[in-house]
C-alpha cells in the first residue's frame, strides 16, 4: 500500500466513508425521486403543489447552506420534537444528528429533487398504450408498475440518473466541511500538517475520477440491460 | 423614504439577531459572492470559447489536452480544486517574502482561479456540444458562399452555437452561484461565510441559514428569469409558428 507519509491507510478509510455517504444518499435520493415523480404526476393538486415546492426550493439553495442548516439546526429541531414527545406522551427517545446522518440526509434530499425531475420525464415517455394493454390483461396497478412501467421507464431515466449520480458523488466532498472524516477532510488535515497539498489532494482527485469511471461502466451495462429489444432499431437508425 | 426608514427600524427592533450590524455582514457577503461568481463566469466564458473550438479540432495534439482538462475538472469536486490551488499557493516555499504575497494572502484570488478554471471546463463542454450540433446545411451554405473557416466560425457557427448553448449555460450560472458557497471554507466572507459568522455568534442556526437560503433563492430566480428573457429574445426564430 502507498504510505503517503503515514496517511495512506487513513485516506483509504476516508475513501470508504465517501463511498458509504454516496451510496446511502443515492438510495434515499432514488426513493424520494420516485415519490416526487408520482406526486407530480398524480391528479391530486395538493401532492402536486408539495412536490413542486420541494423541487423548487431545493434547487434554489446551495447544497452547503442546506447541509449546515440541517447539521447545526437539525439537532435543535429534533430535540424540540423529542422534548415535546416526552412532555406530552412520556415517550423518551434521543436522536443524535451527527455529521454522517446530516450529510446523507441533506445530499439525499437535494438529489431526490433532481431524481424526481428525471423520473417524471421518464414516466411520461412510456407509451400509455403499454399501460392500457396491461390493464386489459387484468393486471393490478402494482403488477403494471413492476412488470411494464418500471422496466420501460428505466430505459429513459438511466442517462439522467447516471448524470445525477456523478454530480452527487462530487457533492459528497461537502460533508468534509461539516466535520465528517471523508477522504477530502483527511487530505485537508494532512495538507495542513505537512504543507504538501499535491501529495494528498491529487490521489484523492484520482480516486474520484476512478469511481466516476467505474460508475460510467456500470451505467453503460445497465443501459444495455434496459435497452433490450430496442438495440437493433437504434443501430439501424444510425 | 423616511416612512420606509421608520418602518424598517420598527421591523428590526425587538430582534436580537438581525440588527443593522449583522445585516451589514450579509450585505458584504452578498458583495463578495456576486463579485466572485461574476468575475469567474466572465473570465471562464472568455477562456471557454477558444477552448471549445480547440476541443472540436481535428488535430489530436490540440484536441486531447483540452479534453483531459475538461475531464479532470468536471470529474473531481470543486472543493478539491479549491484546496489544491489555495494550499498549493499558500505553501510554496518563500512565497510570503515576495511581492505576490500582498495579492495572494487574500483567499479571494486562489478561489477566483479555482472557480474560473472549473466553470471554464463546464462551459467548454457546453459550447463544444452546441458547436457540434450546428445543422450541416448552415455549414454547407457558408462553404458555398466561399467563406474561409475563420469567417464561417465567426459569422455562422458561433452565433448560432451561442444561442443553442443558452439554456445549458443558464444552468451553469446557477450551478456556479451555488458552488460559490464553498468559498466560505477558505475563510472568504461570502454570503455563506456571513451566515456561518452570524450562527457562531448568536447560536441561531435557523435564523442565520434560512435567511441566507432566502437570499440565494432570490438570486437563483433572478438568474432564471434573466435567462428566460434572453432565450425568448434570442431564440424567437426557433419557436413553432403557433406556439
Amino acid at each position: 500500500m502507498i504510505d503517503l507519509q503515514g496517511y495512506g491507510p487513513r485516506l483509504l478509510e476516508g475513501a470508504l466513508v465517501t463511498l458509504e455517504v454516496a451510496v446511502l444518499s443515492l438510495l434515499l435520493a432514488l426513493i424520494l425521486g420516485l415519490l416526487t415523480a408520482s406526486a407530480k404526476l398524480s391528479r391530486h393538486w395538493l401532492f402536486h403543489r408539495i412536490a413542486t415546492l420541494y423541487t423548487t426550493l431545493i434547487r434554489g439553495v446551495p447544497d452547503l447552506v442546506l447541509m449546515m442548516l440541517l447539521f447545526f439546526g437539525g439537532q435543535i429541531g429534533v430535540n424540540m420534537i423529542t422534548d415535546w414527545l416526552y412532555y406530552e406522551f412520556d415517550v423518551d427517545i434521543f436522536i443524535n444528528i451527527n455529521e454522517f446522518i446530516a450529510g446523507v440526509v441533506t445530499i439525499g434530499f437535494i438529489f431526490g429533487a433532481y431524481m424526481g425531475e428525471t423520473f417524471r420525464g421518464a414516466f411520461l415517455a412510456v407509451d400509455s398504450g403499454q399501460l392500457e394493454a396491461g390493464r386489459a390483461y387484468g393486471m393490478s396497478n402494482r403488477l403494471i408498475f413492476r412488470r411494464i412501467q418500471f422496466p420501460q421507464m428505466m430505459r429513459h431515466a438511466l442517462p439522467g440518473l447516471g448524470n445525477n449520480w456523478m454530480v452527487l458523488l462530487k457533492t459528497t466532498a461537502l460533508v468534509s466541511v461539516i466535520g465528517l472524516s471523508d477522504m477530502v477532510r483527511i487530505a485537508a488535515e494532512a495538507t495542513k500538517a505537512t504543507h504538501e497539498p499535491f501529495l494528498f489532494m491529487i490521489p484523492v482527485a484520482v480516486v474520484y475520477l476512478l469511481i466516476a469511471s467505474v460508475s460510467e461502466w456500470i451505467v453503460a451495462r445497465l443501459q444495455k440491460h434496459y435497452n433490450v429489444g430496442f438495440g437493433e432499431a437504434d443501430e439501424w437508425n444510425n | 423614504m423616511e416612512q420606509l426608514n421608520a418602518w424598517f427600524t420598527e421591523l428590526l427592533s425587538g430582534n436580537a439577531i438581525f440588527t443593522a450590524n449583522t445585516l451589514g455582514y450579509y450585505l458584504d457577503g452578498l458583495g463578495s459572492t456576486v463579485r466572485l461568481v461574476f468575475l469567474s463566469l466572465i473570465i471562464g466564458l472568455v477562456l471557454a470559447v477558444p477552448l471549445a473550438i480547440a476541443r472540436g479540432s481535428r488535430r489530436k495534439w490540440i484536441k486531447w489536452p483540452v479534453f483531459l482538462y475538461t475531464y479532470v475538472f468536471r470529474g473531481t469536486p470543486l472543493l478539491i480544486q479549491l484546496y489544491l490551488i489555495y494550499y498549493g499557493v499558500v505553501f510554496i516555499e518563500g512565497i510570503q517574502d515576495t511581492f505576490l504575497w500582498a495579492i495572494l494572502k487574500d483567499a479571494f484570488y486562489p478561489a477566483l482561479i479555482a472557480f474560473t478554471l472549473n466553470t471554464a471546463a463546464y462551459t467548454t463542454e457546453i459550447f463544444h456540444g452546441a458547436i457540434k450540433a450546428t445543422p450541416r446545411g448552415e455549414i454547407e451554405a457558408a462553404r458555398a458562399y466561399g467563406m474561409s473557416r475563420a469567417l464561417m466560425m465567426r459569422r455562422i457557427i458561433m452565433p448560432s452555437a451561442f444561442r443553442r448553448a443558452l439554456p445549458a449555460y443558464g444552468n451553469e450560472v446557477i450551478f456556479m452561484l451555488h458552488a460559490s458557497a464553498i468559498a466560505s471554507v477558505v475563510t472568504i466572507m461570502d454570503l455563506t461565510g456571513a451566515a456561518r459568522f452570524v450562527y457562531a455568534r448568536f447560536y441561531a442556526p435557523f435564523d442565520a441559514f434560512l435567511f441566507v437560503a432566502a437570499i440565494y433563492l432570490c438570486l437563483t430566480f433572478a438568474i432564471l428569469y434573466l435567462f428566460r428573457y434572453l432565450e425568448k429574445k434570442l431564440l424567437a426564430h426557433l419557436k413553432p409558428i403557433n406556439g
